[in-house]
């Protein structure tokens, strides 16, 4: 196992973080907004959201395996699995963000004649930002840990590390996918929150 | 000059009041917020209204830029009945001050007292001279204080910025909600002092609620007292101080003797 190996696959791993995070905030900010103002809705959702998150990932792996279309072995199936892990904390998050913005501003925003869209994407995404951001953040480092899993259905990625140092007894090449899963959830939750930091007022 | 007179006394009746309230109540829960309210308000008055926390008198002043609709009565705003205006344009017409101001954190000072004349683009030029000159009125300088934020301003600055902002599109009519109740007293003098000042050099018609009958006194030329969701009474400043409803007596008693009459 070469050094550019451990590379390319650290890659592999990120590119499908990357795309399962970029989906779930792509479905995520849509379903948020129409949760808003749907208060029955929204509390049905988050709960939905919320068993998925309660499944254990190699489980749901194994759930998602048989489904026509979306299933089989595969990076697309660990792909809809990992969209809907990142789901709930990212769903979550828009809601009480945008929610948790001051009475008072969002009164004066209306008072002084913004329009519905005007409201949102001008004042309250704006300063839920942070929240929104802290979202993001929890569901990037979680997906880093259960994307190692996918390597079970063929996701490729770390856990393909992982599983063949298991599987063949070898402690080195374990690490060749611990350690890199690792450094990169550390290093993802560090520049997350930077950015959080940096964009709060 | 008999037909001077009827030609004048014509005139008055076909100008619509700036703003009309007939029989208009609002109710939520069962509950009665407001009652019965008939108010005529003319251009260039200041119009208080003083009251008790839970009197209705917020919910009476959100009904005007629509942030409430009545459940009974109508209200007419320019001679056309409020339900006919579309919310935008008339919110846009109408300045709104709330008592921590409701400046955007996420704005400058620049921008929070730009955001009507964007919103209506200006252009840019036009609107950065009009918060310019906007800010010099409520005594604070573009160049010191134009690029800060919310947070980086007093309790005291951050209402003046909220005022200039209200003011930013040179709207016909100022609605204003306790915005000085947060301030220290000093602060508060200061502001009331310079508030009635430019209502009076911008010529502009204000509403103004308030639980301070100081205040009422000082900047009304006219005083609503609101108690249950009613108009208990509707008079100037000189009269109130006479007036004899219980309402009104009672915040009559909470100025020490006599001190009503220099206020």
């Amino acid at each position: 196992m070469r050094a550019s190996e451990v590379f390319e696959v650290t890659m592999e791993h990120l590119l499908l973080v990357g795309i399962s995070v970029a989906v779930a905030l792509a479905i995520a900010t849509p379903l948020a907004i129409l949760l808003l103002t749907r208060a029955r809705l929204r509390r049905w959702t988050l709960a939905a959201v919320n068993v998925i998150q309660t499944i254990p990932s190699l489980a749901l792996f194994g759930l998602l395996l048989p489904i026509p279309l979306i299933g089989g072995v595969g990076k697309q199936t660990a792909i809809i699995a990992l969209v809907l892990y990142a789901l709930l904390p990212i769903v979550r998050n828009i809601v009480v963000g945008i929610l948790g913005v001051d009475a008072g501003v969002r009164e004066s925003a209306v008072a002084m004649g913004m329009t519905a869209s005007q409201v949102l994407w001008q004042v309250e995404v704006p300063l839920a930002i942070p929240t929104i951001l802290a979202g993001v953040r929890i569901a990037t480092v979680a997906t880093i840990g259960t994307a190692t899993i996918a390597a079970a259905i063929g996701g490729g990625g770390l856990g393909t590390f992982v599983f063949r140092g298991i599987a063949s007894a070898n402690m080195t090449t374990v690490l060749a996918g611990a350690i890199p899963a690792a450094l990169l959830a550390i290093i993802a939750d560090e520049v997350l929150e930077w950015l959080e930091r940096r964009l709060s007022y | 000059m008999p037909s001077y007179h009827r030609w004048t006394s014509r005139i008055k009746v076909n100008v619509p009041a700036l703003i009309e309230f007939r029989e208009v109540a609002y109710r939520v829960g069962g509950r009665d917020i407001l009652r019965g309210v008939n108010l005529t308000i003319e251009d260039h008055e200041t119009l208080v209204l003083l009251g008790r926390s839970g009197s209705g008198k917020t919910t009476l002043l959100k009904m005007i830029n629509r942030l409430l609709e009545p459940s009974q009565g109508t209200i007419t705003f320019q001679g056309k009945a409020l339900s006919d205006w579309d919310p935008i344009r008339l919110r846009r017409s109408i300045g709104y001050v709330i008592q921590d101001g409701g400046l955007f954190p996420h704005h400058t000072v620049e921008q929070n007292v730009g955001l009507v004349p964007r919103l209506e683009n200006w252009p840019v030029e036009k609107t950065r001279a009009r918060v310019k000159e906007l800010l010099e009125a409520v005594g604070l300088a573009a160049s010191t204080y134009g690029a800060r934020y919310p947070r980086q301003l007093s309790g005291g600055e951050k209402q003046r910025v909220g005022i200039a902002r209200a003011l930013a599109a040179d709207p016909v009519l100022l609605l204003l909600d306790e915005p000085f109740s947060a301030l220290d007293p000093v602060t508060r003098f200061g502001m009331q002092k310079h508030f009635a000042e430019l209502t009076k050099s911008f010529g502009k018609t204000a509403i103004f609620v308030t639980h301070d009958i100081r205040e009422a006194l000082m900047l009304g030329t006219r005083i609503a007292v609101l108690k249950d969701g009613r108009i208990e009474l509707l008079v100037s400043p000189k009269e109130f101080a006479k007036a004899d409803t219980p309402e009104a007596m009672a915040f009559l008693g909470t100025l020490e003797g006599g001190a009503h009459a220099g206020v």
